[in-house]
Formats: C-alpha cells, sequence, structure tokens
C-alpha cells in the first residue's frame, strides 16, 4: 500500500538499524511520548531487533490513560442521565471508571454512543433537540482542534443541545514534569509525530537546552521510529542536545497555524491532573468562558465529583518511565484487556495493552 | 379493498387491510395471515417437496444420501447484520452461508437447512422477499435445500428488523478426520483469500465512517471449495472459516484446541488495499476482522503446494497461499514474523473492536 508499505520495508528497516548498532557505545535510554509510537514499536517487533544498550520506555501519550479517574466518573454519571446521548470515541468506552465502565452504562440502558468525529456528535445534536448530546472531549493537542471546531460551529448555530465533557492535555508540560522528577531515566525523547503535526516543534528547543535532552520529532511507522531513535542515539553519541525533525514528511517547525489558533480561540490552558501521575500544572485545556453553555461539566453539575485510584495498578509509574508493565504483579494476571485493572491496558495506545497483546513473554 | 362499503356505511364493519406492504404482529399470530405470508412469500421462493408436505416437521429421505461409515453433521447459528442489504451480501445469504461454512469445515457435505425468522414489525415485505430469494439462491450455489422453517414477528423496537437462525445437517463421507483438534506440528497453514473484507464492507455499509470504498463482503458457500481441497487426497487436518474474531481468533482457539504453537509470516498474509487503509484509518488490526467466506487449513507440509493448487483453480481460492506452520511449544499460542523480521503475538481480539482514538 502507498505510502505505508515504503515505511514497513524490512530490509530499510534493517539497514537503520545496523547503523544504530554501529554508532551506539553506551547504555542509554529513550522515552517514546507517545502511546501509537509504543503500539508500533511492540507491534512490529522493532524492540527485538534494537540493540540491548538501548532501553525505549513508555511515555505519557496515550489520551486515554492519563484522564483522570474522577473525569470517567462524572462521564459515567452523565452518560447514566435518560435525557443523555453520551458520545465518545471507542477507546473511551471501555476505561473502567471506580465501580464501572460506559459498556457497563449502556447494558443498564444509558444512550453511549461511538463516533467517530466530535462533528458527527454535534450533528447528533441536531437531529435530537429534545435529546442532550454530550461527546467526551480527550485527547492532546492532536484531538483538540476538531472538538474546539464542533464547539465553535455548535456556537455559531445556536445548538444548544450540545456540550463537551473536556479532558485534553498538552505535551510540552509533561515532558518538563518528567524531566524534572529526581530519578528521571530519560536521556532523551522521541517527540509524538501527530501532536507536532498540529503544534509544530517550536515548543520543543527551550525544553532540550534547559534541560540538556535530545528531543526528535518522530513518525509511527517502523522505518520512521528506527530514523528517530537513530537520531537521538546519534546526538547523544555526539553530546548535542537538540530539537531535530525526524518526521519531515508531517511535520513542520511551525505545525498548522489555523489549527493552533482555533485551540486557543476556544481553549485556555488550566493545572490538570494526569491518571497515575498527579497534577502537573498549566498542562491541560478547559473551555474558555465564553464557551461555558458547552460545558459539560458544568451543565451537568458532576465537578465536584473526585475519587481515589485502585491501589494495586502501577500505571502511573509506567507512564512515568520508572517501570515496565512486566513489573507489575498483576499484568496479564487479574489484569488483562477483557478485564483492565488500569487504563492502560484498555487503551490502544495504552503500554501495558500494547505488552499484553504484541509480547507478553518480553 | 380501502373502499368504504357501499349501502349505509354506519352498520357495515369495515374490512381488515390486507398488509402487503409491511410486516404487521398478524404475520407471526398461526392465523391467516401466517398462512398467507408462507404461501405467498416462503413456499415460492424455498420451493422443494419436502418443504412442501407442510407438516410439522421435515421428513429429508436421509437413507438415500447416507453411506456405510458416513457420519453426520449438524450446525446451528443465529445471523444478525446491520443493515441487512450491504456490499456483496444480505442477511439471507449470510444466514445460509454461515451454516454451510460451519458444516464444510468439518469436512461435510451440505444437505438440508432450516431456518427461524424473528421478524420486526414494520419490516418491508419487499426487503423480506428479497432476503428469503437470495438464501434460496446461495442454497442452490451450496447444494442444500431449506426444509423447514418458522417465523415469529415481534413488536416494533424489540429487534433490528430480521434476524435468521439457521441449522444445517450434512454428511461427513467416510474417511474424513478434519477437527480443530487434529493439527500438528510440521503442518503448513494455508488461507484460502484475502482478510477482512466481509468485517470492513459492513463497517462501511453502515454510513457512520467519514469515507467510502469498493470493498465487497465476501459472502460465500465454501462448500465446493472444501471438496476441492479433499479431491486432492491429502489428509486435511483441520478446516476453520475465520469469521467473527478474524483469523486471530481462529487459529488462537485452534492452538489452544491442538495444543500447538503456530508461526505466521506476515508479509504473506493477503490484506486488500482498502481494507488495510481503513483498518490503519480506524486503528483495527486485518487479523482481527470478520470473514464470511475464507477459511484456513491445516495440512501435511508434503501435500501443502498441491492443496493451495487446487484453491487457486477454484474462484473463491484464487488467492489462497501459506501464510505460516505448526510447531511443537510448551505454550499454545499464535506468534507472527512481523515484515520487518520482528516478532510478535497474535492474540484474540478483546471484545467489541473499537475505533481508536487518533
Amino acid at each position: 500500500m502507498k505510502y505505508l508499505d515504503e515505511y514497513r520495508d524490512g530490509t530499510l528497516v534493517r539497514k537503520v538499524v545496523d547503523e544504530i548498532r554501529d554508532e551506539i557505545s553506551a547504555p542509554w535510554t529513550l522515552m517514546e511520548i507517545c502511546g501509537g509510537q509504543t503500539h508500533s514499536i511492540v507491534r512490529s517487533g522493532l524492540d527485538r531487533l534494537l540493540p540491548t544498550q538501548l532501553t525505549l520506555v513508555h511515555g505519557p501519550g496515550c489520551p486515554v490513560c492519563v484522564t483522570p479517574l474522577e473525569t470517567i466518573d462524572r462521564s459515567l454519571a452523565i452518560a447514566s442521565r435518560p435525557e443523555v446521548i453520551f458520545t465518545s470515541y471507542g477507546d473511551m468506552i471501555r476505561v473502567p471508571g471506580s465501580s464501572t465502565d460506559l459498556f457497563s452504562v449502556r447494558a443498564s440502558g444509558g444512550d453511549v454512543r461511538v463516533v467517530y468525529s466530535p462533528l458527527d456528535a454535534l450533528q447528533l445534536a441536531r437531529e435530537n433537540p429534545d435529546r442532550e448530546v454530550v461527546f467526551f472531549a480527550i485527547g492532546f493537542e492532536t484531538t483538540a482542534p476538531p472538538n474546539a471546531m464542533s464547539v465553535l460551529q455548535a456556537s455559531r448555530l445556536g445548538v444548544g443541545n450540545y456540550s463537551v465533557l473536556v479532558s485534553h492535555a498538552c505535551v510540552p508540560p509533561a515532558m518538563r514534569a518528567i524531566l524534572s522528577w529526581p530519578g528521571n531515566l530519560v536521556q532523551a525523547f522521541l517527540a509524538a509525530g501527530h501532536v507536532c503535526t498540529v503544534m509544530g516543534y517550536w515548543e520543543y528547543p527551550p525544553i532540550a537546552e534547559e534541560f540538556s535532552v535530545p528531543i526528535v520529532v518522530t513518525g509511527f511507522e517502523p522505518l520512521d521510529l528506527a530514523r528517530g531513535i537513530s537520531a537521538a542515539v546519534r546526538q547523544l553519541e555526539e553530546g548535542r542536545t537538540q530539537a531535530e525533525n525526524a518526521y519531515p514528511r508531517a511535520v513542520t517547525f511551525e505545525g498548522n497555524r489555523p489549527a493552533q489558533a482555533l485551540i486557543s480561540q476556544v481553549f485556555e490552558t488550566c493545572d490538570r491532573k494526569w491518571r497515575g501521575i498527579g497534577e502537573i500544572p498549566e498542562s491541560g485545556l478547559r473551555l474558555r468562558e465564553e464557551y461555558a453553555d458547552f460545558d459539560a461539566e458544568k451543565k451537568f453539575d458532576v465537578g465536584s465529583l473526585t475519587t481515589e485510584e485502585s491501589s494495586v495498578c502501577i500505571a502511573g509509574e509506567i507512564l512515568q518511565g520508572r517501570k515496565k508493565p512486566a513489573d507489575c504483579p498483576v499484568f496479564g494476571e487479574t489484569c488483562t484487556p477483557e478485564h483492565p485493572l488500569g487504563a492502560t491496558m484498555v487503551s490502544s495506545e495504552g503500554a501495558c495493552a500494547a505488552y499484553y497483546r504484541y509480547g507478553r513473554d518480553s | 379493498m380501502n373502499e368504504k362499503p357501499t349501502g349505509g356505511p354506519e352498520l357495515s364493519c369495515p374490512l381488515p387491510l390486507p398488509h402487503h406492504d409491511r410486516i404487521v404482529l398478524g404475520h407471526g399470530s398461526g392465523g391467516k395471515l401466517t398462512g398467507e405470508l408462507i404461501e405467498h412469500l416462503f413456499y415460492p421462493a424455498l420451493d422443494n417437496p419436502v418443504l412442501l408436505r407442510g407438516d410439522d416437521a421435515a421428513v429429508p429421505p436421509i437413507e438415500e444420501v447416507m453411506e456405510e461409515g458416513d457420519s453426520l453433521a449438524v450446525s446451528t447459528d443465529a445471523h444478525i447484520v446491520q443493515p441487512l442489504f450491504f456490499p456483496g451480501g444480505d442477511i439471507g445469504r449470510l444466514a445460509i452461508c454461515g451454516t454451510v461454512n460451519d458444516l464444510a469445515m468439518v469436512g461435510a457435505q451440505p444437505l438440508w437447512i432450516t431456518a427461524s425468522f424473528i421478524l420486526e414489525e414494520g419490516l418491508s415485505y419487499e426487503d423480506l422477499e428479497r432476503v428469503v430469494q437470495s438464501m434460496r439462491d446461495a442454497a442452490d450455489e451450496a447444494g442444500i435445500t431449506v426444509i423447514a422453517g418458522d417465523t415469529k414477528v415481534v413488536e416494533h423496537g424489540q429487534a433490528d428488523g430480521l434476524y435468521i437462525s439457521t441449522t444445517g445437517v450434512g454428511r461427513i463421507p467416510a474417511g474424513r478426520e478434519t477437527s480443530g483438534r487434529n493439527a500438528r506440528p510440521g503442518d503448513t497453514v494455508l488461507l484460502s483469500g484475502t482478510i477482512g473484507d466481509h468485517g470492513i464492507a459492513v463497517l462501511v455499509a453502515r454510513g457512520e465512517l467519514a469515507f467510502e470504498t469498493e470493498i465487497t463482503s465476501d459472502t460465500t458457500p465454501l462448500s465446493s471449495l472444501v471438496e476441492a481441497i479433499y479431491s486432492t487426497g491429502a489428509e486435511i487436518h483441520t478446516l476453520r472459516d475465520p469469521t467473527r474474531g478474524g483469523v486471530a481468533a481462529s487459529l488462537n482457539e485452534i492452538a489452544r484446541q491442538s495444543g500447538i504453537a503456530i508461526f505466521l509470516e506476515e508479509d504473506r498474509i493477503p490484506v486488500r488495499d482498502e481494507v488495510q487503509g481503513a483498518c490503519e484509518l480506524l486503528g483495527f488490526d486485518p487479523l482481527h476482522i470478520a470473514n464470511e467466506g475464507k477459511l484456513v487449513a491445516f495440512v501435511p507440509q508434503e501435500s501443502a503446494s498441491d492443496v493451495v493448487e487446487s484453491m487457486r483453480k477454484h474462484e473463491y481460492g484464487r488467492e489462497a497461499c501459506i501464510i505460516g506452520r505448526v510447531e511443537s511449544d510448551p505454550e499454545e499460542r499464535v506468534l507472527m514474523e512481523t515484515g520487518i523480521g520482528g516478532t510478535r503475538i497474535v492474540d484474540m481480539p478483546a471484545g467489541e473492536l473499537l475505533p481508536r482514538i487518533c
């Protein structure tokens, strides 16, 4: 398949892996930010081809995984209301809240629907004027523009029965938080290519400089990942610490300016809790005051709902790159994709799900 | 019929409407309307002497078809699909092929099939006619006869248009020993063609995705392809049609049933570009997507090329190929050598397939 097969070409990938092997002289620890990258690495088996001196740790870039438990509980409370059609991307449907999940809410009579875009949810609101349609607006800078667009459209069209439950997170503050932790192991980042198609990588040079860490914008196919890893290793070996673009076919330094403008028009930054990690200052997005009418948290008054995490799940340490899924005592035992105890086992981007599905024995 | 009778309308009873355009509850009442449905719709479409006897149970001529040493295979399957009509098939064709294929996977030649229908009040009569005619066409192609049936009607909103449950009976000729338990180390794993066509065709036909494709479902009866496979004289250890859960689920089941490990080679598994593209967009693995006209076969290595050759000569096996091998392994599992030379586990899909966020 064009534009795909080329980047999954075994000969090309092995050539880059050989270059990495020739170049590497010391043990290095890299973090791939995005859960999509984690899945691609394990699914393609790239992790088993890389030299053993190289350690890949998995970052917090799984939007489903870092959505706070209380936000999920709020979604469940809203979805259970009879007047509500609750819409969400597919991944969120299976994520466990403190006592149930959206699947079970649907089984108990809640109107929970999977949509492929927030604009589909908005359309649903226009077609069902007597119902309240709520969209679970989660994700990083990648999903923020379409989510913002849906609110903007609802506002322009005067669709009063549409609202969004917002749980947006931003990547650069999380990178700063990881680098600031005592005992941080990460020596270089593979930045998330999808986020950078929207945001560009103008936010990264200051981080690379301040923390002396190479940051390489990296794509998602095996060859993209091998090239990103190779660029990061080269920087580490040469003692450079720069923001570099190894995904130029999709990412520019500036990024998508109209999309960035749309985000700032509808959202403003706020402090935000990351599931398993805790609060990171200025790392979230919330609706600006002028769009408060579209804020489901206010509309359904669920803002005060708070909850505690399960004590056995080590998702937090995994999301911080401190532990690997196999270090968890319940991994693959009581915690499986069918019965997940934490979000990292649920999402198609969660590190635990990736290890369980594609490489359980490693 | 809609005209009011003349001569003192206040004294006359209005005649009931004939209800020929939509299914109403009365069609499942067992009374006149049910009789009409059977006489005018089911009998003409499915016409055969065993069915037309009209008794409470069908009495098929079993003595005419069974020979010494043969055994009987029975399979039952419920069919639900939305939309009822999709590119490459419909619920009627699916209801025949699903059961015929299950029979064929144990080496059985299809003989007779029964069908029970749950109809939702309001279903269009014309749609039901199309579905039943499609069942007849698929049954003729598969060489199976619909010999008994039943119809119930439920209130509007209590079913999704139409559900069909079918039960099929087939004859396993003496000497065929094909089972999910018979795969063994050294076997070669074969696949009859491209994977994921049905699942993606139906998903796209629902119209919920913001893209369109030319993919059509592969819904087909596989019995003649299976006969072509047996005609090579090879020992056919295992056959399975990878429907729900896709090839990944079928192979994991076989690995567990036979106590073996299966090694696949990703580059050998045929996937259409349109299916691969849809899977990339939605975050699905083609190995998890349903098929309705494909089979996997486990045969001894020395027979593999003969069997592939026999499949390729058949219209439903043109793209047949070798996709892997069986090895003995203490862990009953499915592994795959990836396109770039790595290895990964191929697991069962976990519940409903959910499109990913980004």
